[in-house]
């Protein structure tokens, strides 16, 4: 374990094995006192079907770096490179689950799903979207409230039909923003859960952030870490070499646990 | 049971009635008592405070004029002639603030010699109403006319009441009479004859509603869909907003002399009246801003949220604007129409009156101008009733806005 560089080197991949690649990443953002630099000389590489978690200060620019990555916020300079072509704005290729649920309050859980699955699957027909629908919603343990209006289910509720919602238009990259950071503890673990088991089928690649450096230990192939801003970049980053499946208990009473753990603290702490 | 009505009575909008319900059935007696007092006891005084003050005000008015009334005859006619005008206006008074005895029995004339009697509606043999005032023609002559009192307006009430029902037989009769020659005509290929009398209070109540709803149709048409487009265009929204700026603020007597214009010469080959064109048309104009304003607001400042989520699942301009744009802004939309509709019975008054269409605002101006002894108490009345219906149009919109609200706590 090696402990906070000042000039982390990042590791390259070959490129046929890379699905996201962050490249030379800058985000100014322009305020009444002249330009803010929230990000600069940003690289990182993200595999194919890789779980990562982002942790750093809060204010450093992880938002901003996940909603940049989504495409719903312009980039500076540098480039986002998906499977090796630069994106031009949001796609499907790339889900999101929101901080907070953001479900049309308006809709019902399975109308909300159906949204993104009419777009995602235009040559379907009716019955089949129907059936994606009603799969994802049964993976998250929703098939109960189909029909229930998004406003009267409960935040971990809806949290669990933004996954489904996320995961129902087949994303190459799944993007989570603090999924989880609303909820108590006890949904939050069944929630990481059902995360953990639509992902390792699904096949797909998450970039999740999250405050909360348990979580990132247990989800995590690899934990990035962000320095502070301004202009912060990647600090360290800490691949995680449990097996999976994981079990919580397995993973609280390994070794490495507290090691990795350890070397999270004392980069926060730094 | 309980709760079912309790849920009920929310939900149209009396759910001041609720600690009643409660109290009834013996729910915390202490509690529901002080709350029934606060929700309905406290606003029943109020009603009795604000009828005293208008009491006392309305005779103060009445009495000074009969001061000056009585000094006037002095000056004239000497003391003697003072005297007999007092004991005229004292009578009068009590005339005008008497009973209002609507009956079918003959006998109940003789009532009208009596100090306290209004007047009598005595049913005629053609089903109708003759009314007999108990005033004389002294009196008539004689009478103070100012700021008539509560008593006063009930009467006037009653006289209205009783002078719709006159009316409607009339209609009815003639209806029945026509009937067969109508048929004729239009055989003929002739238009049918159409009843000409004159239009009861209710019947301008009537009318002024028709010409209201359509007014508000009218501004609902323009202003949501523009509403929606200049919200969704940043450009188009600030290219125009010099014309919400500057037409926003213009009176509707002026919109009505623009509206007056362009329909009379569109309109000049066509025979017919066009006043109820000219002002449901004058009434849509100055009343839509409101709508306007609140839904292109609504639009625009839909929760960055469901922007996002409509950008990552790439959703088209159709499902965009009407699965996610328009029912979160349905809210502010349904604010701008509440005050639409309430600014268009404000100014439907106004623009019945000076428009000379029919309604409301004519009865109010043609009352005015009639000067009778009842006339004031009747504008009174008329006054109420607006203002009567007016809440209840607020009521219905609210009631409306609560039943396809995702928000149901909006009261
Ligand atoms: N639209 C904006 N305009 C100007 N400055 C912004 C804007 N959005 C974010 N910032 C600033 O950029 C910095 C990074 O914000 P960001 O939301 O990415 O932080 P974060 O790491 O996600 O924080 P947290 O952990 O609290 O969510 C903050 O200092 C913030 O004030
Ligand atoms: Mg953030």
């Amino acid at each position: 374990m090696s402990v906070v560089k000042e000039h982390y080197k990042m590791e390259k991949f070959p490129s046929n094995d890379v699905m996201l690649d962050l490249e030379n990443l800058k985000k100014v953002y322009p305020t009444p006192k002249g330009d803010y630099v929230v990000l600069e000389n940003l690289d990182l590489q993200i595999r194919k079907e890789e779980f990562i978690t982002i942790i750093g200060h809060s204010g450093c620019g992880k938002t901003t770096m996940l909603s940049m990555i989504a495409g719903l916020n312009p980039i500076s300079d540098g480039k986002i490179k998906v499977l090796g072509s630069s994106i031009k704005g949001p796609g499907p290729d790339r889900g999101v689950i929101f901080q907070s649920p953001s479900l049309m309050p308006w809709l019902t859980t399975f109308e909300n799903v159906m949204l993104g699955v009419k777009k995602a699957y235009p040559d379907a027909t009716k019955k089949q979207k129907e059936d994606i629908c009603k799969y994802y919603l049964h993976k998250v343990g929703m098939d109960s409230s189909l029909n229930k209006r998004a406003s009267e289910i409960s935040q971990g509720e809806q949290q669990r039909v933004g996954i489904a919602r996320a995961f129902a238009i087949k994303p190459k990259v799944l993007l989570l923003d603090e999924p989880f950071g609303m909820l108590d503890s006890l949904t939050r673990g069944q929630l990481q859960d059902v995360l953990i088991d639509v992902w390792n089928k699904e096949k797909i690649t998450a970039v999740m952030i999250t405050h909360d450096v348990d979580e990132a230990i247990f989800l995590a192939d690899r934990v990035v870490m962000m320095t502070s801003g301004p202009s912060a970049k990647i600090g360290d980053v800490l691949a995680i070499d449990f097996e999976r499946p994981r079990s919580r208990k397995a993973i609280l009473e390994h070794d490495d646990y507290y090691k990795y753990r350890k070397h999270l603290i004392d980069f926060l702490e730094h | 049971m309980k709760d079912s009505i309790i849920k009920v009575i929310r939900f149209i909008g009396f759910g001041f009635l609720e600690p009643l319900i409660r109290l009834i059935s013996g729910e915390e007696t202490k509690k529901n008592t002080k709350e029934t007092f606060n929700k309905i006891g406290a606003p029943i005084l109020s009603i009795f405070a604000f009828l005293l003050l208008w009491n006392i005000g309305a005779n103060s008015l009445y009495n000074s004029l009969a001061d000056s009334k009585i000094e006037k005859a002095r000056e004239v006619g000497g003391d003697a002639e003072a005297e007999r005008i007092k004991n005229i206006i004292i009578s009068a008074k009590d005339k005008l603030d008497g009973q209002f005895i609507i009956s079918d029995d003959i006998e109940d004339l003789k009532k009208l010699s009596e100090a306290n009697i209004h007047a009598v509606a005595l049913k005629n043999d053609k089903g109708t109403y003759d009314i007999n005032y108990g005033l004389s023609s002294d009196e008539k002559k004689e009478v103070p006319v100012t700021l008539p009192s509560p008593k006063q307006t009930k009467n006037a009430f009653y006289t209205l009441w009783v002078d719709y029902k006159i009316v409607r037989a009339d209609k009815k009769a003639f209806k029945e009479k026509t009937a067969k020659l109508n048929e004729q005509r239009v055989a003929d290929g002739k238009n049918a004859i159409v009843y000409t009398g004159r239009p009861s209070f209710v019947d301008q109540v009537v009318t002024s509603l028709k010409t209201v709803f359509a007014g508000f149709l009218l501004a609902l048409l323009i202003a949501v869909p523009i509403g929606i487009i200049t919200g969704l265009s940043p450009t188009l929204r600030t290219s125009v907003n010099w014309i919400i700026q500057i037409f926003k603020p213009v009176s509707p007597v002026v919109w009505l002399l623009l509206v007056t214009m362009i329909v009379t010469t569109l309109l000049r080959n066509s025979e017919g009246d066009s006043s109820f064109i000219i002002s449901f048309i004058s009434v849509g104009l100055c009343s839509m801003w409101a709508t306007l304003v609140n839904t292109a607001m609504g639009v625009a400042s839909v929760d960055t949220d469901y922007i996002n989520v409509a950008k990552v699942l790439k959703l088209g301009n159709f499902q965009k604007i009407f699965k996610v744009i328009l029912p979160a802004s349905l809210p502010l939309i349904f604010t701008g129409l509440r005050i639409t509709l309430s600014v268009a019975w404000m100014v439907l008054i106004a623009i019945e009156l000076l428009a000379q269409s029919p309604g409301l605002g004519s009865f109010v101006w043609e009352e005015f101008q009639n000067g009778a002894n009842d006339s004031n108490a009747k504008i009174i009345v008329a006054m109420f009733i607006i203002g009567l219906i007016g809440f209840a149009l607020d009521r219905i919109m609210l009631f409306i806005q609560n039943l396809i609200s995702f928000e149901k706590e909006t009261i």
